[in-house]
């Protein structure tokens, strides 16, 4: 068994009303391991307790920014998050080295579909290119960027589909809780989506 | 007995230290419990004080004195002019037609003079402005349509009790009975023209007020000294009142004259707040009194008569008050209130009889029947009014008529109650039904009660903290309770009383202020919201708005500070020195203070603001 922790924040604005993200979190946040913090609730003001969002950071080692996807990108209270607990001398900058060797990565729910999200498609970018950002973000704060997690066309999925990407959640999150996780391989992934044969964490383990 | 003046002292204030609370306790109000301290204490009793209960009554009516005092202050023209169809209308009619029912009594049934009748029939209209303004600020009824209204005939009767102060002697004198008593030399001269003596008294004062004593209090305030003007508040109450004594006129009316006229000055908080104490005090032996001088003798002798007389006198005064609530369309409750509210004898009645005594009207004996009858008229008003609140009130709402119109069904429990919907519950109140959540009201203004029911609220009145009312209320399937009276003390007592009864509620508590807040924790609540804390921090927002600073980064600060200031009510109020009481040293204010403004500059050093700050950044590059 690993120690390994994970701490989702989950950031929705309009979390009673998205049918897809309150099926989503509902068997994560279960896990023994995980912390599930529902920003929006905790922050209804916007007034970010630093201090604390901070020493949660330091006390896991996976942070997942869960959120739907608006306009390209994170609601604002997330940037609001980022903006404030990400902060100069702790985060980056010479002194600021404090998440060193976390992993982060995006969740998110996207109404269009891959096919949407693409070079040729209607958006013309594809999910991955557009959290390069949150990329960034994580490599700033010298943190691994873990390829996403989509849960695309999400206004018209069928309670059926919606239950299989809650328990593909789940399994993620088990699976990044282990400890032999050769993450340089993990990198190379476009996203989680793709690996959907048997057995698909078997490549990620380091040798033995 | 041979008592000092420090025994006697000792012995009154003793005995309303230990009835009053008892009184309270039990739900019938501070008077009474004054009263039968007093009878405790009285001859008829343990014989504590003998005879000079009398002399301690007159030194006690000085309370009913400042009393009329302070009335007269809050009588500015303005106010006056706003109440005037309730104080002329209500007022007059009262006035009228309890004289009217009285006079024939008096004259055509028990066969007394035309004049003496009269003076006698104005005498009994009179109620006591002591005990139902002692009522309705303890049962917080002055809010109510019956608390407005009474308020209002009092203040008639007190202002009809200078004319007819004036006429009696005039009655007195064409009945062609000797004056007692003619003084010497100047004062003679007063007795004999004693109507004339009036009219030039009321003229002094009112010139006194205009010209003396606000110029004198200017003088004084520019000393700074507290006590001082304590003191010329007091000397200015007890100038008036010797002056009117000297001029062989109650003190009472010269005192309110004097507020009257003081009413629009500068100073009139101050002098408020500077004779509600002393008020309070000598009411408070002035009810005592009263219950010691009770002359049981007469009362044991003639018990029926005397009983027959308080009844047919309250009766006659409840018929015409009840006729008056009527015309004027008071609600039924209401009119119920505003007629158990005066339908006693007043202690204006004591003076006017009197002066009809020692003028000779009537005989000693019908003198000590009457004044018997009055004392024990004062004495059943706050019974019947306890009567009314613990057994007739709350059923009257549960029979009336229109209720089956709005009936809400009694297992259907709503989640949230809210006890008090003044301004702050009822704000909370349409918020929360504006969201589509219904929630159970508690009140004790029935008006408001009978206007929500309309609206289709769950609405039931009450003192909210008596258990049956919650009870009727469903606290026990309640999930929040929300208090949010607007005296500071009932929601903490509420807080007492629910955290005994029904600790599983959540609860949600208006605070007034911090000190409020501490004994809120202390009684277990957690979610206490104080009154002023928004509002005070959020203008602070704009003042730096104002001076420059921009708005986003000084609400940041301000919500900050919020968060602060709550965490630090928590980490304070474990530091606060006797819990238990309620006056707090003026010292001990200052520590508290002082330990907040120092925990205020540990938040400011510990809190560096580094959001969206480039300073650092451009340092290091």
């Amino acid at each position: 068994m690993s120690n390994k922790k994970i701490l989702i924040l989950f950031f929705h604005p309009r979390f009673e009303d998205s049918k897809v993200n309150v099926k989503l979190v509902e068997g994560v946040k279960q896990l023994s391991g995980v912390t599930f913090r529902d920003m929006y609730e905790l922050y209804p003001d916007f007034n970010i307790n630093i201090i604390e969002e901070q020493e949660l950071l330091l006390a896991h080692d996976i942070i997942i920014w869960h959120h739907p996807f608006y306009w390209y990108n994170c609601p604002p209270l997330m940037k609001q998050w980022l903006d404030l607990v990400l902060e100069y001398g702790w985060a980056y900058g010479s002194n600021g080295k404090m998440l060193t060797g976390k992993w982060a990565m995006n969740v998110i729910s996207s109404g269009g579909n891959f096919n949407v999200y693409h070079n040729e498609g209607r958006n013309r970018f594809t999910h991955r290119e557009f959290l390069n950002s949150f990329d960034q973000t994580a490599h700033l704060c010298l943190m691994e960027y873990l390829p996403p997690f989509i849960v695309p066309g999400a206004n018209k999925l069928s309670s059926a589909e919606i239950e299989n990407y809650m328990i593909r959640y789940e399994q993620i999150a088990h699976f990044l809780m282990k400890d032999n996780i050769d993450v340089s391989k993990l990198r190379l992934v476009e996203n989680f989506n793709q690996l959907n044969e048997d057995q698909w964490e078997h490549q990620f383990y380091k040798m033995q | 007995m041979g008592a000092s003046v420090l025994q006697n002292a000792m012995i009154f204030l003793g005995a309303a230290l230990l009835f009053v609370p008892i009184a309270k306790k039990l739900g019938i109000g501070s008077v009474l419990g004054y009263i039968i301290a007093g009878i405790v204490i009285g001859p008829f009793a343990f014989g504590f004080i003998g005879t000079e209960g009398e002399d301690i009554m007159h030194a006690a009516e000085f309370g009913v004195v400042m009393m009329l005092f302070l009335i007269g202050l809050e009588l500015n023209p303005q106010s006056f002019w706003k109440l005037r169809r309730r104080i002329i209308g209500m007022g007059g009619l009262q006035m009228l037609l309890t004289g009217i029912l009285f006079f024939g009594l008096f004259y055509f049934i028990q066969d007394v003079e035309l004049n003496t009748a009269i003076a006698l029939s104005l005498t009994f209209a009179m109620s006591s402005t002591a005990i139902v303004l002692q009522t309705l600020k303890e049962k917080n009824l002055d809010k109510t349509h019956a608390g407005k209204s009474s308020f209002a005939v009092l203040l008639f009767q007190d202002i009809a009790v200078i004319p007819i102060l004036a006429i009696i002697p005039l009655l007195a004198a064409t009945s062609n009975k000797e004056v007692k008593n003619i003084r010497v030399g100047f004062l003679g001269v007063i007795d004999q023209y004693p109507t004339f003596t009036i009219i030039a008294a009321v003229a002094t004062i009112i010139f006194l007020g205009k010209f003396v004593f606000s110029p004198l209090l200017h003088w004084i305030a520019k000393a700074h000294m507290r006590e001082l003007f304590t003191a010329s508040a007091l000397f200015l109450v007890i100038a008036v009142s010797w002056l009117m004594d000297l001029a062989g006129i109650s003190a009472a009316l010269g005192a309110f004259l004097a507020g009257v006229l003081m009413a629009n000055s500068a100073f009139r908080h101050e002098l408020e707040s500077n004779l509600e104490p002393f008020k309070g005090i000598l009411l408070g032996l002035f009810f005592t009194a009263v219950g010691s001088t009770i002359n049981f003798g007469l009362i044991v002798q003639q018990p029926i008569k005397i009983l027959l007389g308080v009844l047919l006198f309250m009766l006659i005064k409840s018929i015409v008050l009840y006729i008056v609530a009527v015309i004027f369309k008071l609600v039924l409750q209401q009119k119920i209130l505003f007629t158990l509210l005066l339908s006693q004898v007043g202690e204006f009645a004591f003076i006017l009889l009197g002066s009809i005594g020692a003028l000779g009207m009537i005989n000693d004996s019908l003198f000590d029947y009457y004044m018997a009858v009055i004392t024990v008229s004062m004495i059943m008003s706050p019974v019947f009014l306890f009567l009314d609140e613990k057994f007739l009130s709350g059923k009257i709402f549960i029979q009336k008529k229109s209720d089956h119109q709005y009936k809400v069904d009694p297992k259907e429990h709503n989640e949230i109650i809210i006890a008090g919907f003044g301004h702050f519950g009822s704000t909370l109140g349409r918020f929360l039904r504006a969201n589509g959540v219904e929630a159970t009201i508690l009140d004790n203004n029935s008006d408001q009660v009978l206007l929500l029911r309309k609206m289709g609220f769950k609405v039931f009145y009450g003192d909210v903290t008596r258990m049956d009312i919650l009870e009727a209320a469903g606290i026990s399937k309640a999930k929040i309770l929300v208090s949010a009276l607007d005296i500071p003390e009932k929601n903490i007592q509420l807080s007492e009383l629910i955290a005994k009864h029904y600790p599983q509620l959540k609860l949600f508590f208006r605070a007034k202020n911090r000190i409020d807040a501490y004994e809120l924790i202390d009684n277990g609540v957690e979610k206490i919201y104080r009154e002023s804390i928004h509002a005070s921090v959020y203008m602070g927002v704009d003042i730096l708005s104002e001076l420059g600073f921009r708005k986003y980064t000084s609400l940041r600060k301000a919500n900050d500070f919020i968060m602060y200031d709550h965490a630090a009510l928590y980490k304070l109020s474990k530091h606060r020195h006797d819990s238990d009481s309620y006056v707090k040293s003026v010292k001990e204010e200052i520590e508290q203070q002082e330990r907040i403004i120092a925990e205020d500059r540990r938040f400011m050093e510990h809190k560096p603001d580094n959001a969206w700050d480039k300073s650092k950044i451009i340092e290091n590059d």
